[in-house]
């Protein structure tokens, strides 16, 4: 591609790192790349830090190269932050003291579909969409469907335990993954699970998942595939507050019903997506309820019913149903686009992740509204309302002075509420740079140590994304340096 | 109530000395029995709160999984621990499923929230209490069949799930259990003893209907598909193989048998072959035990596959 050739032609920096010529030895110099453009370029991700600084960038294509750049990192005594799609949201991916960054996006096949054992083994590069798009054929689909899951890999799914709207029925990542080829931070290579029934072991996948790069880096992932429903009814239900919409969320569930998904968006964000997808979502609406009911037929209908029931019970003032799959699909892509469609709003957002529980809804969102106030602050949210999870989206212009500073402050409010009413900080997008430090709100020093040592025993040297999950003090001996790129990241 | 019960389990654990839990002792052999001169301790009882609308269940792990599933199925609701008696922290450090695993759900799915006694007799807490949590390292998923090496399980949340409004079991004899597992969309079991199928059917009563009709398709002998009270008899010792495997069993090896057809679990007569240990994994599963319980204090005797001496 053009624009790749033409930053390729930049000059080197005069005084080149020295692992640079052990990792070209290695990869060839096309799989690596030291220019300050590129290296500038892989110091963000799709969250608000900044601050980061990477070293040289590598572009493995296989598990024995990515060995290979992990060894001559460790020979250099250099750390190793793996990276996807760079679409996290939490800062995990951010570089924090100029590691090696190894990119895992050449490295894309779907290797083998076993329909007898439900599996599909993939690297770690293969993008979430194009594995369900492929499967789609054979009548299955990989659960996990992130929003960003037409551009998120598979082996940033795993490092974040990724979730998305139909987790409500089917689990995030960690459900659906059965074994995994892991380069662990010295380099060694392990499969960790198994494709058989109980593995007998200690659950080392299970702990693997959600570790955000900082256990090592999975090279071949086998997942779990899941037959497509043959009946799946979408329903859109209009609701004069957004206290109705969650308190019908909370009554559905204890009615003994389990939908697929059940995501809801205030009137703010329902307009900005309307303008943008022409869904036919209601404007005049305080808030609308998608519901999914997926299975067969007849059973989806009485699911389907008994949502309208509790619904129109609770404040519902319109219901409509998706009558076809495109009709679906736009409903869909509507509630999929959410956080694009900000961008009609405000150049900005800050986006929290909490947990609640269901019953905890209307106050805490309530609650959200007046922090968002309190600091001047536009607040829209658009939630995986079905499991607690909360996506409160802070609006800012960072232009403007002191902008980024309120955010900051009404994040952690709102992590406060959260957890004091009985929440976790993270559903899906991880802890990474972003909560790092808001985790001795929710555990012990006690609890994070024990944390700690599970991340010392798959890397005891602490080189594998040094600086993430854990604050500092429960992590690995910090480096001076990371604490001061740490330090700056909100700037 | 639950935290004083905690403390008090956390003073008994103590700091030092080889020490044990002993649940009810329903699979005590598995991974080895406790080193002789092992303390054996009870965990402390009692369910602590169930939510239904939020389908969590707090309960100290000295319970019975009976007593729980009782509890709960008062509420329309189960978990996915394994219906053979026990408690459930036994259940949880042994990590097997129900034989229904495809409708009840997986064991290491269910744990949403662990508290246990360190080695060093500390009230350490793992993940959280709602249905969808991320935040940090995931230290549930661990302790789930770690048999008690790591920390002894004092109180644990539960993810629970609606009991569906209606449940059957059929059986046929000459099934393809692989083309019943085709046909079916979400059966809760298929069980093969090499000649009987058993398939398990929870849903909506029209949905059950509907399984059932699908099921003629597939070729039977005999009476075709008949209703049965319960699943077969389970022979004690348990396989882990893959799905694909269970198309050609080897029934000398196995003796007696009842696989179960898209899980891979085997439930035979003769015990399993040992595996195979590849060194590296071995290394890495002796650092976390090294790392949670360093004096290896915690069920000595006692040791996950990888480890076994």
């Amino acid at each position: 591609m053009a624009w790749r050739a033409t930053r390729r032609a930049r000059p080197q920096p005069a005084a080149a790192d020295p692992i640079v010529a052990a990792l070209v030895a290695v990869l060839g110099h096309d799989r690596v790349r030291d220019d300050a453009a590129e290296r500038s370029l892989l110091a963000h991700d799709a969250s608000v830090f900044s601050g980061g600084a990477a070293g040289p960038v590598c572009f493995p294509t296989s598990t024995e190269e990515v060995q290979a750049v992990v060894r001559t990192a460790v020979a250099h005594g250099r750390a190793v932050v793996p990276r996807g799609a760079g679409t996290g949201l939490a800062g995990g991916a951010i570089p924090l003291g100029r590691p090696v960054v190894v990119v895992t996006t050449k490295m894309n096949r779907i290797l083998e579909v076993d329909l007898d054992d439900r599996v599909a083994w993939v690297e770690p590069g293969v993008v979430n969409l194009d594995l369900s798009t492929y499967l789609r054929p054979l009548g299955y689909h990989f659960a996990p469907d992130p929003s960003s899951q037409q551009a998120c890999t598979i082996g940033g799914n795993v490092a974040n335990n990724s979730g998305g709207p139909h987790c409500l029925a089917y689990g995030v990542t960690g459900q659906h993954v059965l074994a995994l080829d892991v380069v662990l931070p010295d380099g060694e290579l392990v499969r960790l699970g198994g494709l058989d029934a109980e593995p007998p072991a200690y659950d080392l996948r299970g702990a693997f998942i959600g570790g955000e790069g900082t256990l090592g880096i999975a090279t071949r992932i086998a997942v779990r595939i899941t037959k497509n429903p043959p009946r799946v009814r979408t329903l859109l239900l209009g609701f004069d507050t957004i206290g109705d919409a969650a308190t019908t969320v909370g009554r559905v569930i204890a009615a003994g019903v389990v939908p697929a998904a059940m995501e809801v968006m205030d009137r703010r964000i329902t307009a900005a997506v309307e303008h943008f997808v022409h869904a036919g979502y209601p404007l005049d609406a305080g808030a609308v309820l998608l519901v999914e009911v997926d299975g067969l037929g007849e059973g989806t209908a009485v699911d389907a019913e008994r949502v309208v029931e509790i619904g129109r019970a609770n404040g519902a003032t319109t219901v409509r149903v998706a009558a076809t799959e495109e009709e679906r699909a736009l409903l869909w892509k509507g509630r999929k686009t959410a956080f694009g469609a900000v961008a009609q709003i405000a150049p900005s957002y800050y986006l929290q992740d909490t947990v609640v529980p269901r019953a905890a809804l209307p106050g805490v969102l309530q609650s959200v509204y007046e922090i968002a106030e309190r600091h001047g602050l536009m607040v829209v949210n658009v939630f995986h309302a079905g499991d607690g999870n909360l996506h409160p989206l802070l609006l800012f212009d960072s232009r403007e002075q002191g902008a980024i500073e309120r955010v900051h402050a009404a994040g952690r409010e709102i992590v406060e509420v959260s957890l004091a009413a009985g929440g976790v900080l993270s559903g899906e997008h991880g802890v990474g740079v972003e909560k790092r430090d808001y985790m001795p709100l929710q555990f012990s020093d006690v609890d994070l140590d024990h944390q700690g040592r599970l991340r010392r025993a798959f890397d005891p040297a602490c080189r594998a994304n040094p600086g993430k999950v854990l604050p500092s003090g429960h992590s690995c001996a910090d480096i001076q340096a990371l604490e001061r790129a740490a330090a700056g990241l909100w700037g | 109530m639950a935290d004083d019960a905690l403390e008090a389990f956390a003073a008994e654990v103590g700091a030092s000395g080889p020490v044990a839990v002993e649940g009810a002792r329903t699979r005590w052999s598995t991974g080895g029995q406790p080193a002789p001169g092992t303390r054996l301790l009870r965990a402390p009882e009692g369910i602590v709160e169930h939510r239904p609308e939020e389908m969590t269940v707090r309960v100290l792990a000295g319970t019975s999984v009976d007593e729980l599933h009782r509890e709960l199925g008062a509420a329309g609701q189960r978990t996915a621990l394994p219906r053979r008696g026990g408690t459930v922290g036994g259940a949880l450090a042994v990590g097997e499923n129900d034989m229904c695993a495809l409708g009840r759900g997986r064991v290491r799915d269910a744990l949403l929230q662990v508290r246990y006694i360190s080695a060093e007799g500390a009230v350490v807490t793992g993940g959280g209490p709602t249905v969808k949590n991320v935040t940090g390292y995931d230290l549930c998923r661990l302790f789930v069949g770690s048999l008690g090496t790591l920390g002894l399980i004092g109180e644990v949340i539960l993810r629970t799930n609606p009991v569906p409004p209606v449940s059957r079991w059929l059986r046929a004899e000459g099934a393809d259990p692989f083309a019943v597992l085709d046909v079916a969309f979400r059966p809760s079991a298929v069980l093969f003893d090499g000649a009987t199928t058993w398939v398990h059917l929870e849903g909506h009563a029209a949905d059950v209907e509907a399984e059932r009709r699908a099921l003629r398709g597939v070729p039977v002998g005999g009476d075709g598909w008949t209703e049965c009270e319960d699943g077969p008899v389970l022979p004690p010792h348990r396989w882990s193989l893959r799905p694909c495997e269970l198309r050609h069993l080897d029934g000398a090896a196995l003796g007696a048998y009842v696989a179960s057809v898209g899980v891979g679990t085997v439930f035979a007569s003769h015990a399993p072959p040992p595996r195979p240990q590849a060194p590296a994994l071995r290394a890495l599963a002796e650092r976390v035990k090294h790392a949670f319980d360093p004096g290896g204090r915690l069920n000595p005797g006692r040791h996950v596959a990888l480890l076994v001496p």
